[in-house]
């Protein structure tokens, strides 16, 4: 049995230990502890403040910490970006809201050139303890301009932190130990993952950063997927159970430091390896993973690893083509039955 | 008054050294020479608390000596060397120290501007009254992040002096070719910001104007935009013959040298006698063998610390106590 599924076998009398809480209520509840329990912790960005968050993520976080630690910001993102680094350099944890990361692009520098270069510059003398946190992909009908992954992007830079959770549990434990880290986190969210529910224990936690997680058991192929391509890797792996394909679903989590030993162990166990990845397919994380994938499991591999990637092109605006872009669970089931040379 | 000279000297012959060690190839990588400049910084950072702090762009050899860094370990870094403020790995365009407050050494052209307005952040989140002094070129001005920072020190009442070195130059690029202004503190207009403008060339001058804005941050956490007129002698970089500009043009800015327009005020005013000047000289002329000797005989990096200082490591996180992990 599942040990959370016990709170509701208690009549309700009991403390539960578990409650269902949704991703944006696990990431507000992860800043509101830290911003209670460090006071150099704050928060700062567009519409974080008065507005609660463009996306309600930081709802009554002003109330309870005030202005001058929910610092709302004009719209300047290289400016602010670029004031987080320099209060982080000082010995201050920026959280930075970016309202998306489709944004980030025009701190671009500051992210690239300051937050992941100036602890290898200074050899070693500075620290740069911030968050840069907000959504990335594609939500509904946003175009091209507002529905870009960055994974890869910021994955391939040294002197980065990139960290992708999938579930309440997941985002709310990684976002503390991200705003307790002393490096520079990019913090991919995402805006359809908002109101997705799970259960997250009512005592404080961490996660650790750089370490994966088995979401689903299993023995006949491992998928990996993260952020939302979790969910899509999932609901693949239901089906194909009902065909009597066992599909084991791995969450990296953490992009970079990437887990590649609980990849590995898995691909060495199952002999297939199937990527599912919201990021178009040249140079993405998932391409990246394939390839430590063919090299270091090369013996184990009963067949190439496969990809399951966006169409490779900017994200159109017409629903029914913004659909045929994104990767679906029919192509993750078809993906797993090429690897096992499964034919319909 | 005295001590500007010195400061300025010191700054010149650590120069006129690198230069020599460039042309021997003992120095790589750009390396961009303030030989000209030297009145803003001596001016500038020379009334600053060491809790102050201070930021500058890639032409910050001087910046990072007059705000408290042993030259020694700025030329060593120069060198590539281990004992180098960096360790070899930034070279003269990221010099770093942060017990001297000086947080660089920057090498995109006004990358560093709103670093400087987050430093002025935290001083104002901890509420302190130190003040940050940023310098870039007259090129940064037309940089998008200039202007942003200027809007958010001036929206925010960050304790920030921003200056100008306006060496006439980005580069090859004259102001006139670059600025669609001529009077580059009227920018601080635009963020109803204190602003003035001051001989770069004049380390009193700069001196003066600068610890006005420097009290005028500790008191009202406001910023102040100041344009220093100045001028370098070499090239943008050591590979840069300068052919843009004229003889004439140069040998007019020389005969405005910062030091010997110091020299004269100090002679003009009877502060000093000559033998005095002798001996400053002579006590730089030491400073500067110990300096190079240091740098020359400093070992190289060791491979081994090729992928140290990418991250943090998990050892030397500073809030791992009570960390409960539970994977």
């Amino acid at each position: 049995m599942c040990w959370w599924s016990q709170k509701n076998s208690r009549n309700g009398k009991e403390r539960s230990l578990m409650a269902e809480l949704s991703y944006r209520e696990a990431l507000n509840r992860a800043m509101a502890e830290e911003l209670a329990r460090d006071p150099d912790v704050f928060l700062m960005g567009e519409e974080v403040g008065l507005y609660q968050g463009a996306y309600k993520v930081s709802k009554g976080l002003l109330e309870k910490f005030g202005e001058g630690r929910i610092i709302d910001t004009p719209i300047t993102e290289a400016g602010f970006v670029g004031v987080g680094i320099g209060a982080a350099m000082c010995g201050l944890r920026p959280i930075i809201e970016l309202m998306t990361w489709n944004f980030s692009f025009v701190a671009f520098d500051q992210i690239v050139n300051n937050a992941a270069k100036l602890r290898y510059m200074s050899g070693g003398k500075l620290k740069i303890p911030i968050v840069f946190r907000g959504p990335q992909g594609a939500a509904h009908q946003l175009a091209a301009q507002h529905s870009q992954t960055v994974d890869a992007l910021y994955s391939h830079f040294p002197g980065l932190v990139v960290v992708a959770p999938a579930t309440p549990r997941d985002a709310y434990g990684l976002l503390k130990s991200a705003i307790r880290d002393d490096n520079p986190v990019i913090f991919l969210e995402s805006e359809v993952l908002y109101n997705a529910k799970g259960p997250v224990e009512d005592n404080e936690f961490l996660l650790p950063i750089g370490k994966g997680e088995i979401k689903r058991e299993g023995t006949d192929v491992t998928v990996v997927a993260w952020n939302k391509m979790l969910y899509v890797a999932l609901t693949a792996a239901e089906r194909l159970s009902q065909q009597g394909i066992s599909a084991e679903v791995i969450d990296p989590r953490t992009l970079r430091p990437l887990d590649d030993e609980l990849i590995f162990n898995s691909v060495r166990k199952t002999n297939h390896c199937v990527i599912v990845e919201e990021s178009w397919p040249q140079n993405s994380a998932g391409a990246e993973i394939s390839d430590r994938v063919h090299r270091q499991c090369f013996d184990y591999l009963d067949a190439p690893v496969a990809r399951v990637n966006s169409q490779d092109v900017p994200m159109p605006y017409a629903k029914y083509l913004e659909h045929a872009v994104m990767p679906e669970v029919s192509q993750v089931i078809d993906a797993v039955k090429l690897v096992l040379y499964i034919e319909d | 008054m005295k001590m500007l000279y010195e400061k300025m000297l010191l700054c010149r012959r650590f120069e006129e050294k690198a230069a020599v060690a460039y042309g021997t190839g003992k120095i790589g990588g750009f390396c961009h020479l303030y030989i000209g400049q030297e009145a803003v910084a001596a001016g500038a950072l020379c009334m600053l608390r060491k809790t102050d702090y201070a930021i500058a762009a890639y032409r910050e050899h001087a910046h990072a000596i007059l705000k408290g860094i042993d030259p020694k370990y700025v030329m060593a870094e120069l060198y590539g060397k281990v004992t180098g403020s960096s360790r070899g790995k930034g070279g003269s365009m990221h010099i770093f120290d942060m017990d001297c407050r000086f947080l660089g050494g920057h090498g995109i052209v006004g990358g560093q501007i709103p670093i400087a307005a987050g430093a002025g952040f935290s001083i104002k989140y901890r509420k302190t009254d130190d003040v940050v002094v940023c310098f870039f070129g007259e090129g940064a001005i037309h940089q998008g992040v200039f202007h942003e920072s200027m809007n958010l020190a001036a929206l925010w009442h960050l304790p920030v002096i921003f200056i100008c070195e306006n060496n006439r130059y980005g580069m090859g690029t004259s102001l006139e070719r670059a600025s669609s202004i001529y009077d580059l503190s009227k920018k601080a207009l635009a963020y109803e910001m204190e602003r003035g403008v001051v001989d770069g060339m004049d380390a009193v001058n700069v001196w003066e104007r600068v610890s006005e804005a420097v009290d005028y941050a500790r008191h009202t956490k406001k910023p102040t935009l100041l344009e220093a007129r100045t001028y370098r002698f070499r090239g943008h970089s050591m590979s840069d013959p300068a052919t843009y500009r004229t003889k004439d043009e140069l040998n007019e800015m020389k005969s405005r040298d910062p030091i010997s327009l110091q020299k004269e005020l100090l002679v003009a005013q009877k502060l000093v006698d000559e033998a005095w000047f002798e001996e400053v000289d002579k006590k730089v002329k030491a400073e500067m063998e110990v300096v190079m000797r240091f740098a020359e005989e400093s070992p190289d990096p060791d491979l081994a610390e090729l992928h140290d200082h990418v991250l943090v490591e998990p050892e030397e996180q500073s809030q791992r106590e009570g960390a409960k992990s539970d994977g």
